[in-house]
């Protein structure tokens, strides 16, 4: 009964989306009030019948019911709690329920906190939401239900996939897919100021914070994952580049690019054509990356190569939506009128360098993505584009955006010049140099090049605060008080570029990592990266629902004892599969990081790794999203545009 | 301002193209070409598996001069070749011969592989350490190759034989070099 | 497609991916490799070369070529039987003493470019190479046209006195 009426709630979600997606155009074109009022309700009433359809699933996977086909092949009875619930986005059909109740979501802030708005912005952001969301709503309904009934029910189910039962990517889909659907705002914004043909900067302001709260969730959601794959998949990698990957790569590239150029929108009215452009490229790589992934035609673990049929409609929606919307902005841009004029070096100009480099690198991520099928189709030639491509072609492009970031922000709008930039942040360039050579002594050039440019971007992130504080040329009280009257935006950015500063240190550490694979019996001892381990224990141990091996591994440096560590290897008696439990001992400098393989002849096989600065590649993107995240709490983002709403655009 | 709908539209278009060829089971993006159509057989030399007789490139190139022979890769842990026994049988009883190479397999399994499903062999060459058959291109079993009568590989299939690939492919190819 | 079974007589872990990914129960998440087993290469450490100098060589040869039954994973990152045969292959290579480019000819020679994790640059591939150098081009080209339809547009029209409030309540204290 429960399901029945989830799959109701699913389908009225529908009806509704469509009806606000309807009234919202139509009712903002015809400038009817009474329509334009109603959208924000239906955006409303959409969240809660979807949130209903939502927990109907998730009452059907942990009373096992096992009547409804999502359930039988993706939970089973003795799952834990915890992966019965989060199990229900951990499949395909879920997913796309999860797709629509993030984008309701959405609806409704924009419904609840849009109250300043423009009324027909207002209920055309939602009528563009809307009828976004009854897209997706309908193929869920039509070809991808999660509310399917089996008859005669099953007697237990197939169970999830054993790497899927872990904390860290039990949450990782309702981030990362917030992250992308969230960029459905910015949109909706693109599309209802093409439709009314007007952009300013009040604009701006309205659409850069659902921006940087969707790429905060993004760049938290795309660590979570490298994350989980380094600690789960036991072999200390975290970024393969595959198209699943680069999926959501892509839409991080290009917002990143327009949280920026917001800015621009916003303070000098200018870059509104290439912002509008951003915001409906941003979402369409969000559609085409999690949707195209899934038709079989990218050479990824994801496919759903059996169902070509899904992809046809996929197909359709998307050519609806991004053509739509692109059809809409090759009509209406160049009506949009342009805005002030920038020297070539000001903050503009640093922030279309940035636009540049990192549409360009979206674009080598894209091409390299899509290239092998396409050379198949029209060239008829196999190949593959896989990790060496990707490195080689995106570093050239990625040095300069880190060269530039930190300088970027210290330039003055409209017209700069260099020099006075250099007497600010000389000291960052002089220390970043002084560790490049340091580092080239014992390395490899990148690696010494990567730890220069990680120490110029930290350092040079955070000289706009040290210029604006006076800081160690005023007295520190002083200092201290310029600081609290800094804007808050000021210090988000300085963060969240130190951050990809950490993030590249991070990166660089690797080139100091070190790795042993020994077969050792129990009481064997072995040196590597410079610390002792020695074997003390096998032994089995038993989970909910597996069966476990574990070794107990005792790490002693220069003697000193440092830790114990206990890597396992489960078998999930249901599935077949075994995985390995890595075992990791951090100090954040340097992650231990153990893995027990193969055992034979009474000998197993260890995996020792020293992986150096690991934990800053994710702590990295921790600071990029806090630094967005203080951004968004900048009170000037937050007052100010509503009083001139009214102004700006007269409804 | 044209430019975004026209690089989308093309890429669509592309994207739609593929999808339907796929559905017509025309497109595999998950298939691989072997370099080696075209080309000589490999040289190489393999003693038998049991009690057949085994061969190297020089007896294949001989007996392939007087008629094609399709060499067909396969193992008895690998289940598709199972599933493509009554194929090779049919095609064996039509005078096809058929050269076998067992790759990574023991005389003992492929001796009950070999009752279960019929023996449609004249040779089988024993790839017990699957060296040789990387040096065809193999990625795994089971892949038949057709060899003409100046010993060039002149089709290639990777993936069991089907009634659907036999006539659309190897019957055409067949026919070519007769 | 050749499904379970065809791969190699230990069931490697690649074949539990194409068995899931056949039977159309891809979990929607974005993750990566997200059905591979653990992929545990190098699982057996006498596998490995005593030389860590031609041991180096050949991970890095190893890393470039890609695992034929898998899904965009080196020979050197994945665990089926497949990728464990061509790794001993290039180790035996290294040792033999031929060069890193000769192993990768080797290799492309059974198995084309496909075997190939960083393509050739070829007229098929030209594009591909081109991606970066293109897409600055035509960023910087767009920069270009922008700027000057603004420089037509007449600079910054002269603001309105309207206009010139909100610039001032926008810019706010600053």
């Amino acid at each position: 009964m429960i399901p029945e009426l989830g799959n109701f709630a699913l389908a009225l979600g529908c009806c509704l989306a469509l009806a606000q997606g309807f009234i919202g155009i139509y009712g903002a074109w015809r400038r009817d009030s009474r329509l334009m009022a109603a959208t924000p309700g239906l955006a409303i009433g959409q969240f809660l019948a979807l949130a209903a359809s939502a927990a109907a699933l998730a009452w059907a996977a942990t009373h096992d019911d096992f009547s409804v086909l999502n359930i039988v092949q993706n939970s089973a009875a003795a799952k834990p709690l915890l992966y019965k619930i989060t199990g229900t986005w951990g499949n395909h059909e879920g997913s796309i329920l999860l797709w629509g109740l993030v984008l309701a979501i959405c609806g409704a802030a924009v419904a609840l906190a849009g109250g300043n708005l423009p009324t027909a912005l207002r209920a055309r952001v939602l009528g563009v939401l809307g009828g976004t969301s009854c897209g997706f709503l309908l193929f869920a309904l039509t070809t991808s239900n999660p509310f399917a009934r089996i008859w005669p029910p099953a007697a237990d189910g197939q169970g999830m996939n054993p790497l899927l039962q872990d904390p860290g990517l039990a949450f990782h889909p309702p981030i990362l897919y917030t992250g992308y659907v969230g960029f459905a705002v910015p949109f909706a914004f693109a599309v209802a100021a093409l439709l009314e043909g007007r952009i300013d900067a009040a604009w701006g302001r309205w659409v850069r914070p659902w921006a940087l709260v969707s790429w905060c969730f993004l760049t938290c959601g795309i660590a979570l994952g490298s994350w989980w794959a380094y600690y789960e998949l036991g072999w200390g990698g975290y970024w393969f580049w595959d198209p699943v990957e680069n999926a959501s790569l892509m839409p991080w590239l290009t917002g990143t690019a327009l949280v920026h150029s917001a800015i621009v929108v916003e303070k000098r009215e200018s870059l509104k054509i290439w912002t509008v452009l951003l915001a409906i490229g941003t979402f369409s790589l969000s559609l085409s990356g999690t949707f195209l992934v899934r038709s079989g035609i990218l050479n990824s673990v994801h496919a759903f190569a059996s169902d070509p049929a899904r992809g046809i409609f996929i197909l359709a929606l998307l050519a609806l939506v991004i053509g739509g919307s692109l059809l809409l902005f090759a009509l209406r841009a160049p009506r949009l009128a342009s805005g002030g004029i920038f020297a070539p070096i000001s903050r503009e100009g640093a922030i279309v360098l940035n636009n540049i480099l990192l549409c360009s690198i979206c674009a080598v991520v894209v091409v390299g993505t899509m290239y092998p099928p396409f050379c198949d189709l029209l060239l008829g030639e196999k190949i593959s584009v896989g990790a060496p491509f990707f490195n080689a072609a995106v570093l050239p492009l990625a040095i300069p955006v880190f060269a530039a970031m930190a300088v970027g922000p210290l330039l003055p709008w409209k017209r700069a010049r260099l020099w006075p930039v250099v007497q600010h942040a000389w000291w960052a360039a002089l220390i970043a140099v002084v560790i490049a050579g340091a580092c080239s002594i014992g390395m490899k050039i990148l690696p010494a090049l990567a730890f220069g440019l990680s120490a110029w971007l930290i350092l040079g992130s955070f000289a706009e605060v040290v210029e604006r504080t006076l800081l160690f040329r005023a007295p520190v009280a002083s200092s201290f008080r310029r600081a609290r009257g800094l804007p808050v935006a000021v210090l988000g950015a300085a963060i969240a570029h130190a951050g990809m500063g950490v993030t590249v240190a991070g990166l660089a550490g690797a080139s100091l990592s070190t790795q042993k694979i020994v077969s050792a019996k129990v009481g064997d001892s072995f040196q590597s990266g410079g610390y002792e381990w020695t074997l003390m224990r096998l032994e089995d141990v038993d989970g909910p629902n597996y069966s476990s091996r574990m070794a107990t591994i005792y790490v002693k440096q220069d003697g000193v004892p440092l830790t114990l560590m206990y890597p396992s290897r489960r078998t999930f008696p249901l599935q077949h599969q075994t995985t390995y439990d890595v075992a990791i001992s951090t100090n954040f400098l340097r992650d231990l990081y153990a893995v027990l393989g193969e055992e034979r002849d009474g000998a197993a096989v260890l995996r020792l790794h020293v992986n150096v600065l690991a934990p800053w590649i994710w702590l990295g993107a921790g600071f990029m999203a806090l630094g967005g995240a203080l951004s968004l709490a900048d009170r000037r983002l937050r007052v100010g545009a509503p009083s001139r709403a009214r102004v700006a655009v007269p409804a | 301002m044209l430019a975004p709908l026209g690089l989308a539209a093309a890429a669509g278009l592309a994207f739609w193209k593929m999808l339907d060829r796929m559905a017509a089971g025309k497109f595999d993006p998950h298939a691989l070409d072997n370099p080696l159509v075209g080309k000589q057989v490999p040289d190489f030399s393999l003693t038998g598996l049991g009690k057949a007789k085994g061969f190297g490139a020089a007896d294949l190139k001989q007996a392939a001069a007087a008629k094609p022979v399709l060499v067909n890769f396969y193992a008895s842990w690998c289940i598709p070749c199972a599933e493509e026994a009554d194929i090779l049988a049919s095609l064996a009883a039509e005078g096809i011969p058929i050269w076998a190479v067992a790759y990574k397999d023991t005389e003992a399994a492929s001796g009950e592989f070999l009752n279960r499903y019929g023996n449609p062999y004249a040779r089988i060459a024993n790839d017990a350490a699957g060296r040789v058959a990387i040096d065809w291109g193999v990625y795994g079993v089971p892949e038949s190759f057709l060899i003409d009568r100046s010993g060039i590989v002149r089709w290639h299939l990777a993936g069991p034989l089907t009634e659907d690939s036999v006539r659309s492919e190897l019957r055409p190819a067949l026919r070519a070099i007769a | 497609m050749k499904m379970n079974g065809g791969l190699g007589p230990e069931a490697p872990s690649c074949a539990a991916r194409f068995r899931v990914t056949g039977a159309g129960r891809a979990p929607g998440l974005l993750l990566v490799l997200l059905l591979s087993g653990p992929a545990f290469a190098v699982a057996d450490p006498k596998e490995m070369l005593p030389d860590p100098q031609q041991e180096a060589r050949a991970e890095a040869i190893g890393s470039q070529l890609r695992c034929l039954v898998c899904q965009n994973e080196s020979i050197e990152d994945s665990n089926a039987d497949m990728a464990k045969d061509l790794r001993a292959i290039v180790r035996q290579r290294v040792v033999a003493g031929t060069t890193d480019q000769q192993v990768i000819d080797w290799m492309v020679a059974r198995y084309g470019n496909f075997v190939r994790l960083k393509p050739p640059l070829m007229l098929s591939t030209a594009l591909l190479w081109a991606t970066p150098a293109l897409g600055l081009l035509l960023g910087g080209l767009a920069a270009w046209w922008g700027r000057r339809r603004a420089v037509e547009q007449g600079g910054p029209a002269p603001l309105t006195a309207a206009e010139q409030a909100r610039l001032r309540e926008l810019t706010g204290a600053e």
